[in-house]
This record gives structure tokens, sequence and C-alpha cells, in this order.
């Protein structure tokens, strides 16, 4: 367990290296010069010589890259001279736009992305594998039939579409929901839970319906295993079958998705936050492109990467518990 | 390396090939022939756009200013958003541009990417798989990280950004190269473990007995095996590719205006939901019942061709 666990530890580092380097390509080489956007309209050589030395910008490519990583992980200290600013661990920058640190925007937002998308998994957890397992057990019935149909119209819903939909329906035409704005956990958990409801709902949409056919089909290979059968001659009750020996090794698929969706998701919802005004790290990530603020699309690159990676590891860490035949 | 046709069934002198049970099978299924309904309906309007759109006589970025009400703010003129013998479909609100030819013109780019993209996703994982699987050792090792690494990036967040800061370039070409890029480690693996699974039948190794060089068994015993879950994957990628093209355009860095996509249609009709819903509404259901569509056929094809993964 240990070893397998230092070597997915180090391939979660390199995975982060190498997106950070494909990121820190494509941004700092293709589009025009970042310093003379920082600079402005009416710029003087001088001062955009003296704003590409502070930035690094002078500096060979692989350089401003190593110094970037390094300063993810011991801060760095940028410029020099009287313009010298230290940038504290972890350090990804300042944003071009507004001058604050990467590190506190993200964090400022992450609270926001993080509510979206945990309570819009537990929506689709529920109502997705409620479907997909009832579906499995009534294989071929009418139940099945309808559930499935309902999962692959779903399915096809774009998440604008739905949130649209939402909105049309809960806010405009029935006045049951006020239109969204996020108000913190810690503030008022019950509006904070109410308000959150309708991005939750489109997002859940989406994901239970997927979620609802693969976890049938698993649900179905794994009641036919030969072990399922010598658990029902036992005599156990059905509902121990299909629970404890039914659920826990068919979940196994679902919980590979479940980690790439949620992993995506934290960093990643930039539809669904845009449409719903939520000021997530999607929005900031949107933000940042239509001003070019470099620093935040790569910060924001580097976290949803992170979150993926990480939350892959923790999947895999997890089908040992989940499911006993799996060893490390 | 070029993806070889299938290679023709030989045909069977008795009984029915493995092909054509499953056309057989196929043809049983009302849902198989709805959804080709809908697909061929589709692709031909997207073949045919600027036919169809002369025949409803207007051209996708014609303004029509007498279609609009310009005391109300552009509201499309008559029932249903502007419904009328000479707009089928009625108006864009505001421009009163004709929404039937937009939506035609519309599917001609959404299918194009989406085709194209799944098309090269198809050829470069299918390639990448077999190569994985195949020859194993280092081969495997590179090309199974190359997946992982890219399954690990942040696809959405990646494809906006290097869809926003390209400026100068085909926009087409361009979202289709962006979405193919990170769509192929998912048939390269489904590849890779069908592959790994055929490399030592006997067929196989018979094949290389009678001295059959690597790009012989690769194509002509190796591949064959495989087309069948291809083919069923690949009907399953493409909704979510036309699924992608609509949410980049949506967010306003796919294809530019005035080249008429449905996302970006969608995107530009939310301002209207209110006052004109059908202007919303037409977009939305041709991109729903498209993708729909496809994932109906591609379910009965994983069922019929890949029954192992069918468990239906």
């Amino acid at each position: 367990m240990i070893p397998y666990l230092g070597r997915r530890l180090l391939a979660v580092a390199s995975v982060l290296v190498a997106v950070a380097a494909v990121t820190f390509t494509i941004f700092y080489v293709l589009p025009s010069d970042p310093a003379a956007a920082a600079c402005g309209k009416s710029c003087s050589v001088e001062r955009l010589a003296a704003i590409r030395a502070h930035m690094g910008l002078d500096q060979p490519l692989w350089r401003q890259f190593a110094d970037f990583v390094t300063g993810i992980f011991t801060g760095r200290t940028m410029g020099s001279g009287r313009y010298a600013l230290h940038c504290a661990f972890p350090c990804l920058g300042y944003s071009y736009e507004n001058s604050e640190a990467v590190w506190d925007l993200l964090m400022d937002r992450l609270p926001v992305s993080a509510s979206l998308a945990l309570g819009a998994a537990v929506l689709w957890l529920v109502l997705g594998l409620g479907a997909g397992v009832t579906a499995a057990l009534r294989k071929d019935t009418l139940t099945d039939r309808a559930l499935m149909t309902g999962a692959v119209a779903a399915a096809s819903l774009p998440v604008y579409f739905t949130s649209m939909m939402l909105i049309y329906g809960l806010v405009r035409t029935a006045g049951l929901l006020a239109y969204p704005q996020y108000v913190p956990l810690t503030g008022d958990p019950v509006r904070w839970a109410s308000n959150l409801l309708l991005p939750w709902l489109a997002l859940a949409v989406l994901y239970a319906a997927m979620y609802a056919r693969q976890s049938r089909s698993s649900m179905i290979e794994t009641m036919a295993e030969p072990y399922i059968r010598t658990a029902r001659a036992k005599g156990l009750p059905r509902r121990t079958v299909v629970v404890k020996h039914g659920l826990r090794a068919g979940m196994t698929p679902v919980l590979t998705l479940f980690g790439m969706d949620l992993g995506g998701l934290l960093a990643g919802a930039v539809i669904t936050e845009s449409i719903f005004g939520l000021p997530g790290i999607g929005r900031l990530f949107y933000g940042a492109l239509s001003t070019g603020d470099q620093p935040v699309i790569l910060g924001v690159t580097l976290l949803a990467a992170a979150f993926i990676v990480v939350a892959n590891l923790a999947v895999d860490l997890l089908y040992a518990v989940v499911d006993p035949r799996v060893r490390y | 390396m070029t993806t070889a046709p299938a290679a023709a069934p030989a045909e069977t002198p008795s009984g029915s090939g493995p092909w054509r049970l499953a056309r057989a099978e196929l043809r049983r299924r009302t849902s198989v022939k709805v959804s080709l309904a809908v697909v061929a309906l589709f692709l031909l309007m997207a073949a045919g756009a600027p036919l169809l759109s002369s025949l409803g006589g207007h051209a996708p970025d014609a303004f029509d200013k007498t279609a609009v009400d310009p005391y109300l703010g552009g509201r499309p003129l008559g029932p249903l958003g502007g419904v009328s013998p000479r707009h089928w479909l009625g108006v864009e609100p505001v421009t009163g541009r004709d929404l039937f030819a937009r939506v035609v013109h519309g599917a001609q780019v959404s299918l194009l990417i989406a085709l194209t993209a799944t098309a090269i996703v198809v050829a470069v994982g299918t390639a990448a798989g077999i190569a994985a699987g195949y020859f194993g050792g280092r081969t495997d090792a590179v090309l199974s990280r190359l997946m992982d690494l890219t399954m690990s990036f942040p696809s959405l967040i990646f494809m906006i950004a290097m869809l926003s800061v390209a400026r100068d370039v085909n926009r087409i070409v361009l979202m289709t190269a962006v979405i193919g890029l990170f769509g192929w480690p998912g048939i390269a693996r489904v590849v890779r473990g069908q592959t790994l699974s055929l490399k030592h039948r006997e067929y196989v190794d018979a094949a290389r007995l009678a001295g059959a060089g690597p790009w012989r068994v690769l194509t002509r015993a190796v591949l064959p095996g495989v087309t069948g879950p291809v083919i069923a994957y690949t009907t399953l990628l493409v909704p979510g590719m036309i699924a992608t093209e609509a949410a980049l355009s949506y967010l306003g860095v796919g294809v530019r205006p005035p080249t008429p996509s449905w996302g970006q249609m969608i995107a530009e009709s939310v301002a209207f939901y209110d006052t004109d819903p059908m202007y919303f509404v037409i977009p939305s259901t041709c991109l729903f019942l498209t993708v729909l569509a496809f994932t109906l056929l591609g379910d009965a094809l994983r069922d019929v061709l890949d029954p192992r993964s069918a468990r239906a």
C-alpha cells in the first residue's frame, strides 16, 4: 500500500508539472506580449522594458518556467531592487488585471465552486444511483424502460438548456424560487442551499442521467456473477445480497466516473456558473480570458488539473475499501 | 498510420456472417429505425444547407427589418416568433434573419465539426490503442502515460483557453483540432484492451507463424477484431462531440458570427427567452434531437456489436 501510494503521488506530481509546462508554453509563447498588455496603451519603451524585466519576461522561457514552478513550492521574489515583490508560498504570480495574488483569487472563489459541485454531486448520486439500481433490479419491466428512456433523454439535454428551462419554469412562471445569488454557507445555511438549488438541479439532471445508465449496466453485470448466486443460495435476504454483495462491487465503475466528474467540476463548471452568475472559479477563468490575464488562466488550469488528478487518486484508493477483490 | 477500411468479411457460404446477423438484429429495433431517420434528416439538412435555404428564399445572414417590430425592441412580427409563409421557422429578434436558414446552416457547421473531430479521434485512438496493445513494452508504457496525461487535462477549460488564444485561424479547423485533441484516449483504451485479448488468439498466432509481418497482422488480423467495439464507441462519441461544439460556441469561443452554429444561436437567444421563446426553442430542439438520436443509435450498436460490454 505505501509503495503504491508513493508511486501514485510521484505520478500526480509529474502530471501536474506536465500540465503546467503545456499551459505555460501555450499562454506565454503564443499570444501577444503580456508586458505590453500590462503596460497599457500609452506605454514608453523604457517602461515596457522595465515591466518585462519585472515580470521576468526577458529571461529565456525555461528559466521563466523554472521560476514559476519553484515559486509554487517555496514562494519567490519577483522583480528586483525598487520593484521587488515577495510572493509567498504557494506563489502562482499576480493577476495582470488587479495585481492580486492568483492564489488568493482562487481561494476566494473556491467555496462557491465547491458548494456548486458538491451539492450537485450529492443530488446526482442519489438520483442517478437510485434510478440505475432500481432499473437494474427490475430489468425489462415497464419501470426499467421508463427510467432508462428518461435517462437517455435527460443525458441529451445540454446544461444551458436545462438551466434556462428551470429558470423559466421555477423562477419566472411559478415564482417558487428566487434567482440564485450566492450566499456563503457560514452566513446563512438555509439561504445558501435554497439559492444554490437551481444550479444544483441543472447540473444534477445531466449527470444523474449518465450515472443511471452506467449504474444500471454495471449492476446487471454484477448481479449475474456466480458469487451473487452463492449469496442467494446461502439464504441471505435479498436486501443484504443487493446492498452488501451487489452494490459494493457494482459501484466500482461508477466510482471511477465520479472521481473524474467531481474533479472536473470543482474548477470547470464554466457554463453553469456563467448562466447563474455564480462568482466561482469558472467565472474567474472566463473573465480572465476576455482580458488576457495569463497568470489567472494558468492558475485556474493548474488548479483544475490538480483537482482531477487528486480525485482520481482518491478514487483508486477508495477501490480497496469499496471492492473487497481489489488489493494493492 | 491510416486506418484501413474494415476488412470485408469473406462471404461465408452457408449461414450468416456476424455482420449479417448484426444487421438483422438492428433492423428489428424500432429505436434504431427512428434514430437513423432523425440522423439522416439532419445529415441531409447539413449537406443540403445552401439548397434548402435558397428554397426558403433567405440567406442565413440576410437581415429582414420588415419581419420585426422596431417599436417593440425588434420583436418578430406574427405568431410564434414570426412564423409565416415567408419565414418558415420565424425570424431572429432585432435583425430579422431567417431562423430556418440559420438552423440549417448551423447544422452544417455543428455536424461538420463534430463528425470530423470524431473521425480524427477514432483514427488516432484506434492507431494508438492497437500499437499499445500489440507491441506492449516500451511503446505501451509511453502511449499509456500519454493517455493518462491527456485525461488529466481539464479538457473544457483547456479547450476554451486554446480557442480564445488563437486569433487569426480558421475557426472550424481549429475547433475540430482542439476537440479532437482531448478525445482520443477514451477510444485508445477500449482498443488497447481489445487488442490485448486478441493478440494471442490462435488465428493471430497462425498469421504470425505463416510469416505475416506486423503491419499485415495488425491490419488483417487484429483490426477486424476491434471494429465492432470501435463502431459502437464511435457512434457514442458523436453526441458528446456535438455537445462540446455547442458548449464552446455557446461560451463565445467557437465559430464566429455571422457563421451560425446551434450553440451560438442558443447563446444569443438566451437574452430573448422571455419575449421570444421560440428563438430559444428551435436551435435547442435541433441540438437535443441530434444528440438523442446518435445516443440511441450508439446504444443499439453497442448492444449488437460489442456484446461483452452491452449487458442488455
